[in-house]
């Protein structure tokens, strides 16, 4: 009994851990918009969205096929479908299929560089001096017109895109601890989670030990001094943009074997990652990636049977319910930043 | 005022070349009007975006459907107990959400329809009836129905003392209702409760500075607009009996901000307009194929028919949300008044334009006149 609880317990941290980076990811991103432009990005979640749909379309693009003969039929002609990428380099071929996920990435980080920075050179610039309002309901047009796009071209119905073939088992985690053979979980989710917190210690590494970094982290807290130091803050701003598209997009790219995308996949997550900024400060970095991933295992402890018995209906409301307490308590979230936001 | 019901009861009749009088969406055009009326009260005039309007509306819905199985078919105590629910909730919900303001408040107000939208899809199954919806059944126990008159045979549907409220008498019946309510809101727009509000947008310490307490009043009118919800929750009811909870989702918490804003945000009639602009779309816009579209075409030369097929045929049936959201992007990137403001703009460029050119005509006839002298 008390080993069976162990196990749900290291299970569910895992679950919650794998939310939580996912929810961090697309956190961190929305946090740098926020906090070097100020602009509450609602089209955030469509970003996410277009990065599931780069490794849905890359998969795609490795697999145009041309039919050819089935040898191994005699009795009449048949035909398959073979990508052209293993009749060219045959194995070799097959394999690069195979990754077509990860591989994604590779193509989705300019694409989202490109998305990004289009976005904001095109109509995000021109909504700095706007409040807050009409940012949030620019951006939540420009979410609709970039889902109904991608539901124009790919269709209404989820994608499924395999993860490669060695990791799409699972790990037998509770080995390694001495738990027995009960905890088992994919491995493709403990990539997931490997993945984000290298993204997210890649972002932090970029902005604290590099000059730019520098510059934008000043810029963050007072923009006018160092625009008056003759720095072209605006244009350091507009690569922070695409920055955050990119984080976006790669978080999309990974996510898109564990849950098979759609047009709306963005906005399931947009409310929820906008809770997670909140709650965790509007703009602090650190603030919204450790929300992110207290949220996630607070969602997931939730849900498991043990805690429901005794408060049903928890696992549904817990985020939002922390959300409205911390809001309450303490009004700039967890690590909220001094003036920022404050009303 | 006159003039307004006119217009409003006459809708079969000037929709008609629209395609849209039939009185399905004549009366989703006034029961969503009630429901932008009810938002503009609250986000026109405080400048409070809030978040969270379709739980009002959902709790409406559950409430009038509930009435109709518990106590009677009739639509009126309906109506007045969605109202009565839905102001309970707003009092709960906005006496929290309105300690803060500005972003903090949507995402509070957010989260307590998500809390809302969560719990009646899985919880509260037992009052709500999850994702099948609340319907009517045969065996529900009408308690005032019953002391009147012995159970029929088959399902009731919902009366007013006697006349149906589906079709167009239900579209009358919604009609009556959305006056009203229009009528007082024009009356909290032109009074002093509504110039405080008005000045708790435009600056907050100002008015506290005033000696004003600003939160009794910001309360009262998320109340009222709570209650708005409600009573179209209600009415949405009454006229389909049938209570979703996706009625409770936060996107439909956006559908009456895009029609507050589209329309014009802080005006009156604006919210009005955009629930028309919008649920004609919803209904009209997207029921466009390409069989239409062709016969639309049909003057143009075959290879440039089939072009412009393909290009509308983005914007048009299923891709009306598309259409929609370069709508909406316009509108609030170049009139942050809305649709009204365009209008008005128009206007003054249209009369602008006719003024000069009868200014300049008499000018013209003055000096023709003295140069014959």
């Amino acid at each position: 009994m008390l080993f069976n609880l162990m196990d749900a317990i290291l299970l569910q941290l895992l679950n919650g851990l794998d939310k939580g980076g996912a929810y961090a990811l697309i956190a961190l991103g929305l946090t740098l918009a926020f906090g070097t432009l100020g602009i509450v990005n609602f089209a955030h979640g469509a970003l996410f969205m277009l990065g599931a749909f780069c490794a849905v379309t890359f998969n795609k693009l490795l697999t145009v096929s041309k039919s050819v003969k089935d040898e191994s039929i005699t009795f009449f002609d048949a035909y398959k479908e073979v990508p052209y990428l293993e009749i060219w380099w045959g194995d070799t071929g097959a394999a690069i299929i195979d990754y077509a996920v990860p591989l994604s990435i590779l193509f989705a980080v300019p694409v989202m560089l490109l998305v990004g920075w289009v976005l904001e050179r095109g109509f995000i610039q021109y909504f700095y001096k706007r409040d807050h309002a009409s940012q949030i309901l620019f951006t939540f047009g420009m979410a609709i017109v970039i889902q109904e796009i991608v539901r124009h071209i790919f269709g209404a119905n989820p994608i499924p895109t395999p993860a490669p073939e060695v990791v799409s088992g699972s790990a037998n985690i509770g080995q390694y601890f001495g738990l027995g053979d009960n905890v088992v979980y994919p491995w493709w989710r403990l990539i997931y989670l490997g993945f984000s917190l290298c993204v997210i210690s890649a972002v932090f590494a970029f902005l604290k030990f590099t000059t730019f970094g520098m510059v934008v982290r000043a810029g963050i807290q007072n923009r006018e001094m160092v625009g008056m130091l003759g720095i072209n803050i605006e244009r350091r701003f507009t690569i922070v943009f695409s920055l955050s598209a990119v984080v976006a997009g790669v978080a999309g790219v990974m996510y898109a074997p564990i849950v098979p995308p759609d047009f709306h996949l963005g906005m399931d997550f947009l409310v929820l990652t906008f809770v997670v900024v909140v709650v965790g400060g509007m703009g602090s970095l650190p603030g919204a990636v450790a929300a992110g991933f207290l949220l996630g295992v607070l969602q997931s402890f939730a849900s498991m049977n043990e805690v429901k018995a005794i408060i049903p209906g928890i696992d549904q409301i817990i985020i939002y319910l922390v959300a409205v307490v911390v809001l309450l308590v303490r009004p700039r979230g967890l690590m909220g930043v001094k003036g920022v936001f404050e009303n | 005022m006159a003039i307004f019901s006119a217009v409003v009861l006459s809708m079969p009749i000037w929709m008609s070349p629209f395609g849209a009088a039939y009185p399905d969406i004549l009366q989703k055009f006034v029961i969503f009007g009630v429901f932008a009326i009810g938002y503009n009260i609250l986000f026109g005039l405080t400048g409070y975006l809030s978040f969270g309007h379709a739980a009002f509306l959902g709790v409406g819905s559950y409430t009038a459907v509930w009435s109709f199985k518990l106590l009677s078919m009739n639509i009126i105590p309906a109506i007045l107990l969605s109202v009565l629910m839905s102001g309970i909730f707003a009092v709960a919900m906005g006496y929290i959400a309105l300690r803060r303001s500005g972003i903090y408040f949507s995402i509070l107000t957010l989260a307590f329809a998500q809390m809302c939208y969560n719990l009646a899809y899985s919880v509260l199954t037992p009052i709500t009836n999850g994702e099948t919806g609340l319907q009517l059944a045969k065996s529900d126990p009408r308690i005032i129905d019953r002391m009147f008159s012995e159970a029929g045979e088959g399902l009731p549907s919902t009366t007013l003392f006697g006349i149906e409220t589906s079709g167009y008498s239900g579209f009358y019946i919604s009609a009556v209702i959305m006056i009203l309510a229009f009528y007082i809101s024009l009356k909290i727009f032109n009074s002093s409760f509504g110039l405080k509000l008005k000045a708790i947008k435009s600056n907050q310490n100002r008015m506290r500075y005033l000696g004003f307490n600003t939160k009794p009043y910001l309360l009262t009118a998320f109340v009222i607009s709570g209650m708005y919800a409600g009573l179209a929750g209600g009415l949405l009811a009454a006229t389909d009996p049938l209570a979703g909870a996706e009625r409770m989702q936060w996107t439909a918490s956006g559908e009456v901000i895009l029609m507050t804003i589209l329309g014009g945000v802080g005006t009156l009639f604006g919210p009005l307009l955009g629930v028309i602009i919008i649920k004609y779309f919803e209904n009209i816009f997207s029921a466009v194929n390409q069989v239409d579209l062709h016969s639309f075409y049909a003057l143009l030369p075959d290879w440039l028919e089939d072009t412009m097929v393909a290009i509308s045929s983005m914007f048009v049936g299923e891709g009306w949300h598309l259409t929609l959201g370069l709508l909406f992007m316009f509108v609030v990137a170049f009139l942050p008044r809305g649709v009204l403001q365009g209008v008005e703009i128009g206007y003054q460029k249209i009369s602008g334009y006719f003024g000069k050119r009868a200014e300049k005509s008499t000018k013209e006839v003055d000096t023709g006149a003295n140069h014959g002298e």
